[in-house]
């Protein structure tokens, strides 16, 4: 029978180069399945056709039974995020996936009034404005004259319409099933594990909420719920994958930005479309997670981005954090070994003495 | 839908959203299709994919706008004046599809010499009345054919005919949305002269018409740049000839205009002139706001509509059976069977007792005599003219503009019936809505008795949804309804079962319509629910044999049919449920006729003729659709087509040809009484012939165009209750349109109260640009009040550039304030209503509201609490001079001025 490693290759003595990081031609055979298993699935997510809708995000609460925000109903709790549309904010342990809405504008020299940080204040009564006195109406319409005087940026000056002035970006973020995912092996339990499918998945009732892995995901994905400190992601809905459906939020998905499938279909997908955009003149278009050279050895969720990983609130050179394990290891044993030998000589020396 | 069915004879979407994939071209305007049809807008994202040009006009730059090639902004309110002037660039260019228009649209029909256009009058047509604030419509028709006869042979009754078709109560009746299925009956079928050349053909009356909706003009009433415009006129023209298509999207953008009617004429003129109707990747989708909109006006819950849109009728109109089929006697198009379906919806409803002897009961039908819409309906129930009401599933204290007054309204009736999901405001408003804050809602005095009826959901009863491009689609109930709750069905099953129960020994004869009704619906389950496909059969249909009947065409006019709803005939044909049809797409044609049903007679694109020149062959090879099989003698194609099948293109009515007979092979406009696409309407709607720009109720520019400043036809309803924001007001000097979020439905009734929606979009908030927060000191994050002449509310700030200032020509800087509606004080996510800022003005053609676009100011800070408020937005009445808004204990008894009277006019 296979027996199955929750640990990377590195710790289960069958990889011969002991890789922590770098290509890795068969993330389920490495894991154990030397046998029979299906191909490596993965997310393709195209942000060039998200519409912001959310549906995603609805769709995997629905499936996976996840409580709502943190305010959990609490109305006086819940609020506006201020972060455009984004009241989600970030994935965690009971967001597994999140839209996030990024307006950018390239108009300069527009003067622009004193808007606060995104959420930053959030003031629960204000000054009433039937005692803040009558303002006079004169000064409102000279008002909108001045308005048109210090807009100099005309929305409409560009032939090309307006939308080379606004872009409003949108981009449904999800764990990225990283081909060396550090959650998998810092767990010190075997609640993270490595599935047939290639995925990673966390076991609930395994977990007992060391925490570990929050620190160890370059992408702060995993999260823990305040409750009892366990650790809840995507699952890419593995209970759905063993009846032969899709990950719920794929399903949902009105565009098919959330493309899901065999990662090397989906790769060759993603490659395609990134020709044709560029050749579109989207020069700006690129994948991100699609390397199999980057930090993490190539994602098992990968993007097609319209701007830099930072605008989207993703680490440009995310590293998988346990690279440098053996090196560290073999610096500690190093120099495990020469305070060894001086507690030994010292030792020695002493009797001598 | 009066804009598309006196346009092209029926009033849905030409098209479906699968076909807006085979676009070259999209223009969303008036429609926020991405983020309130998100599974429709695939179809979008596709075309996109294939290379179609993307183009969002809209006053936001929203989620539509953020994947369209072109996101162009303009002022809310000034959509006629943009596609007026594409109509002009149409014109000037010699871009307009000549084959087409000539053949398959009215251009070349003679207006008669008496009609005088808006460009002579100063901004009305000839037929207004200024006393009654009406059009009479006589002076807008053809030159006939022929000489004029009516509809009587006798000249009086004519006459008389003619008196009681203008009279105000029978025009507020609205006969303009019976043009849902059917174009409006004409007299005759015009003159014609096909060089287009005569100065009163409808060709030359358009150009001259839309003469000075120049680009300049459109930069000065929609603050759109030249070039902007430039680009579009070029994208839409470029993508509309015999190889290319163009679609139009639109939703209620533009249908909650005070002249919304005439938006979407406008739009229908321009895809006429371009040759755009009824071929694929054209046509004009319009969006319908909810699951079963379309179907609500098929089978409707409208006052002035009969199912299958047979007009109500009408008291003084219509005594008996053979003067309400009248207009539609001898008339050419499908409507010349009037008759026959509404014999069948008779029978259908009264069965045996429904004979010719007694007219099929057509006595049994309430009439109406006015308006009695639901806007007029709530201002009645404050002067107490009204004492009892059913919603459902609707929340009006939320979802209407005005909360207060219809608050006003559901507080002075005897009994209320609220049937809905959660316990909605409109169930609630008595004990908890802003009014009882500031003390003008006295819960202890307070005379309605509401009853709330917990509701099956959608899962939880069968039945059929009607969407948005008229296909019905079957749905099994999935998990039984929890506790109390029951279908819609099932309460008014058992409702009318009990009330006929307890007056079965009654002799009055005012009880007979209620005793005679076919009401035998078989039951099953625990709950007895009736069964829904047995209601659907009867909407379908029977014939003589006892069958389903399979085409409206078998209907007769003598009793041996039934049929509840004639254009839904054939959702049953052969005893199947065609409506639960779902054969997956990889297993049938590109045009999936097989997934549920289409009206009419499961065809999904309309006016399909119209794909095939007036030989029957294609237009083109890229856009082939239906064409004349000559060797097999009938049309053939992708779709069923939407045409006698037999029917040859080279048939020439025979004189006296009567309804379908008198169309000829070349006319794709079956519906119309002229078989063609009317760029010009003689008949059809209350506000003109043609589409004029006027400014909305509340605007804040002076009309570029006219002197007429607003339509004139427009409908008011005057009380304290309902102030108007007076027009170019310095006190309320900024723009607002309300709008939908992906995150919420409508009045939040169905998505306030769900966690996972609600904590998506957790309060209410309003979105304004950089430049306005810094012209009144609205800070990111924090709370402003808006004002207005009815209220005061409060919302937190959004600063975006998503927003931007309007730029007119002139130089006129408008800021417009976005205003999503979804909230009020129940549920998880909850704020100030935003409708409650709005005031009612309706649409003469539909009694439909404008809330897209009207006036307030807003400020930094939460509004005043309690009595305070009061005071606080009075003030602004007196400061804008607006007559007082203040009223008695519960709306009743103003204490000054208005009678609450309907007044028409500006």
């Amino acid at each position: 029978m296979t027996s199955i490693s929750s640990a990377s290759p590195a710790f289960t003595g069958r990889d011969p180069k002991n890789r922590l990081y770098g290509p890795l031609p068969d993330v389920s055979e490495e894991a154990g399945y030397v046998e029979e298993h299906p191909k490596r699935v993965g997310f393709f997510t195209d942000t060039s056709v998200c519409i912001g809708c959310k549906a995603c995000e609805v769709a995997c609460k629905e499936w996976n039974f996840l409580p709502m925000d943190d305010a959990h109903g609490n109305r006086d709790v819940m609020g506006l995020s201020g972060m455009s549309y984004d009241n989600t904010g970030q994935l965690g342990a009971n967001s597994w996936r999140h839209v996030a809405f990024i307006e950018q504008s390239r108009t300069v020299d527009l003067p622009m009034p004193s808007v606060g940080l995104p959420g930053a204040t959030r003031q629960d009564s204000g000054p009433s404005p039937a005692n803040s006195s009558e303002q006079s109406t004169v000064e409102a319409q000279a008002s909108v004259l001045n308005a048109e005087a210090l807009s100099e940026f005309d929305p409409q000056t560009a032939q090309s319409g307006t939308d080379t002035q606004i872009r409003w970006l949108m981009s449904s973020d999800v764990c990225k099933h990283c081909t060396h995912a550090a959650c998998l092996d810092v767990c010190p339990t075997g609640a993270l594990f490595r599935t047939e499918y290639g995925t990673v998945v966390v076991q609930g009732d395994i977990c007992n909420g060391c925490g570990y892995c929050v620190p160890a995901c370059p992408y702060g994905v995993i999260d823990q719920r305040k409750e009892d400190g366990r650790v809840f992601k995507c699952t890419m809905c593995y209970d759905r994958l063993t009846d032969g459906l899709q990950p719920a939020c794929a399903s949902a998905c009105p565009t098919s930005s959330i493309q899901f499938g065999d990662l090397d279909e989906l790769q060759a997908r993603a490659d395609a479309r990134l020709a044709t955009l560029q050749s579109q003149g989207v020069e700006t278009a690129r994948l991100y997670g699609r390397d199999e050279d980057d930090g993490v050895g190539g994602a098992g969720a990968f993007f097609l981005l319209l701007d830099e990983p930072e605008v989207y609130g993703l680490p440009p050179d995310p590293i998988v954090t346990t690279r440098d394990l053996p090196a560290m290891w073999k610096s500690a044993a190093t120099a495990a070994a020469m305070m060894l030998g001086v507690a030994l000589s010292a030792v020695l020396g002493s009797r001598k003495r | 839908m009066p804009g598309l069915g006196a346009s092209f004879g029926r009033g849905g979407a030409t098209n479906f959203l699968e076909d807006l994939a085979n676009s070259d071209c999209i223009v969303i305007e008036g429609s926020n299709m991405a983020e309130c049809h998100p599974v429709g807008f695939q179809w979008v994202m596709e075309a996109k994919a294939r290379g179609a040009k993307i183009v969002h006009i809209d006053p936001r730059f929203t989620r539509t706008s953020a994947v369209a090639d072109l996101h162009v902004p303009l002022r809310a309110g000034s959509d006629i004046a943009f596609l007026g002037g594409l109509i002009k660039y149409v014109l000037d260019h010699d871009l307009y599809f000549r084959d087409y228009v000539v053949a398959y649209t009215n251009a070349a029909a003679l207006v008669g010499e008496q009609f005088t256009d808006t460009e002579d009058l100063d901004g009305l047509f000839s037929g207004f009345d200024p006393e009654s604030q009406h059009y009479d419509e006589v002076s807008w028709q053809y030159e006939p054919e022929e000489p004029p006869h009516s509809g009587s042979d006798d000249p009086e009754e004519a006459a008389d005919q003619e008196r009681v078709d203008q009279h105000p109560d029978v025009k507020r009746s609205d006969r303009a949305q019976a043009a849902g299925s059917g174009g409006p009956p004409i007299p005759s079928k015009p003159k014609r002269d096909e060089t287009l050349q005569h100065p009163r053909t409808v060709f030359q009356v358009l150009k001259r018409h839309f003469d000075r909706y120049t680009p300049e003009m459109v930069s000065q009433v929609c603050g759109i740049e030249p070039e902007v415009f430039e680009q579009v006129a070029q994208w839409v023209t470029a993508n509309s000839n015999r190889d290319r298509t163009t679609a139009w999207v639109y939703s209620v953008g533009w249908t909650q205009h005070s002249v919304g009617a005439q938006y979407i004429r406008t739009a229908s003129i321009l895809q006429a002139l371009l040759g755009n109707i009824g071929r694929p990747g054209g046509g004009i989708m319009a969006l319908r706001g909810h699951a079963s909109i379309q179907g609500s006006t098929d089978v409707p819950t409208l006052f002035n509509l009969l199912p299958g849109y047979l007009p109500m009728p009408h008291a003084m109109q219509h005594h008996n059976l053979d003067e309400y089929c009248a207009d539609a006697a001898g008339k050419a198009g499908f409507w010349g069977n009037k008759r026959s379906y509404m014999v069948s919806l008779l029978k259908a409803w009264w069965g045996d007792a429904a004979t010719a002897e007694n007219d099929f009961c057509f006595d049994y039908l309430p009439r109406i005599n006015g308006d009695h819409s639901s806007y007029r309906t709530i201002a009645d129930m404050i002067q107490g003219k009204v004492s009892g009401y059913f919603l459902v599933g609707e929340n009006p204290v939320v979802g209407h503009p005005n909360g207060r007054m219809n608050r006003f309204g559901l507080a002075n009736l005897d009994w209320l019936v609220v049937r809905d999901l959660q316990m909605i405001e409109s169930a609630t408003f008595w004990n908890e809505s802003p009014e009882v804050e500031t003390g003008e809602l006295s819960p202890d005095t307070i005379g309605t008795e509401v009853f709330f009826l917990p509701a099956a959901s959608h899962v939880e009863k069968e039945g059929t949804f009607t969407q948005t491009q008229r296909v019905l689609q079957w749905r099994e109930k999935a998990v039984e309804p929890p506790d109390d709750a029951r279908s819609d069905l099932w309460f008014y099953f058992h409702l009318g079962r009990i009330l006929r129960e307890r007056l079965k020994d009654s002799t009055d004869p005012r009880d007979r319509p209620l005793l005679d009704l076919t009401w035998n619906y078989p039951t099953h389950g625990e709950t007895a629910d009736p069964s829904a496909e047995a209601v659907l059969r009867e909407i379908n249909g029977v014939g003589p044999d006892g069958r389903a009947l399979s085409s409206y065409m078998q209907m007769k006019d003598d009793g041996s049919t039934t049929g509840g709803c004639w254009i839904y005939c054939g959702v049953y044909a052969d005893e199947v449920n065609q409506a639960a049809r779902r054969k997956p797409r990889g297993e049938q044609g590109p045009v999936a006729s097989e997934w549920g049903w289409a009206w009419p007679l499961n065809r999904r694109m309309l006016y399909n003729r119209a794909s095939a020149d007036p030989d029957g062959k294609p237009w083109s090879e890229r856009k082939k659709y239906v064409w004349w099989d000559e060797a097999a003698g009938t049309w053939v194609g992708d779709d069923v087509p939407d045409f006698e099948v037999d029917k040859r293109p080279d048939y020439v009515p025979p004189p006296g040809a009567k309804a379908q007979d008198a169309i000829a092979g070349n006319d794709p406009f079956v519906m119309q009484g002229d078989g063609k696409a009317w760029l010009y309407a003689p008949a059809g709607l209350v506000d003109g012939p043609l589409p004029t720009h006027y400014e909305p109720v509340e605007s804040v520019v002076e009309n570029a165009l006219y002197k007429q400043q607003a339509s004139p036809t427009i409908e008011r309803i005057e009380g304290p209750w309902n102030r108007e924001n007076p027009r170019r007001s310095e006190v309320f000097p900024f723009q607002v349109t309300t709008y939908r979020l992906t995150e919420h439905h409508t009045a939040g009734g169905m998505s306030r109260t769900l966690p996972y929606l609600a904590e998506l979009q957790p309060e209410f908030f309003v979105e304004v640009s950089p430049e306005l927060a810094e012209l009144r000191g609205l800070t990111h994050g924090d709370y402003a009040t808006l004002i207005s002449s009815r209220t005061a509310i409060e919302a937190k700030v959004l600063v975006s550039e998503r927003m931007r200032p309007i730029k007119l020509g002139d130089g006129q800087v408008v800021h417009q304030i976005g205003m999503p509606y979804h909230w009020s004080y129940s549920g998880l996510s909850t704020g100030d209503a935003a409708n409650d800022l709005l005031g009612i003005a309706l649409d003469a053609n539909t009694h439909i509201q404008e809330d897209k676009v009207s006036t307030a100011d807003i400020r930094p800070g939460r509004r005043p609490r309690g009595p305070e408020l009061l005071d606080f937005v009075e003030d602004y009445r007196r400061r804008a001079g607006v007559a007082s808004g203040r009223v008695g204990v519960n709306g009743r008894a103003p204490v000054e001025g208005s009678t609450g009277e309907t007044q028409t006019g500006s």
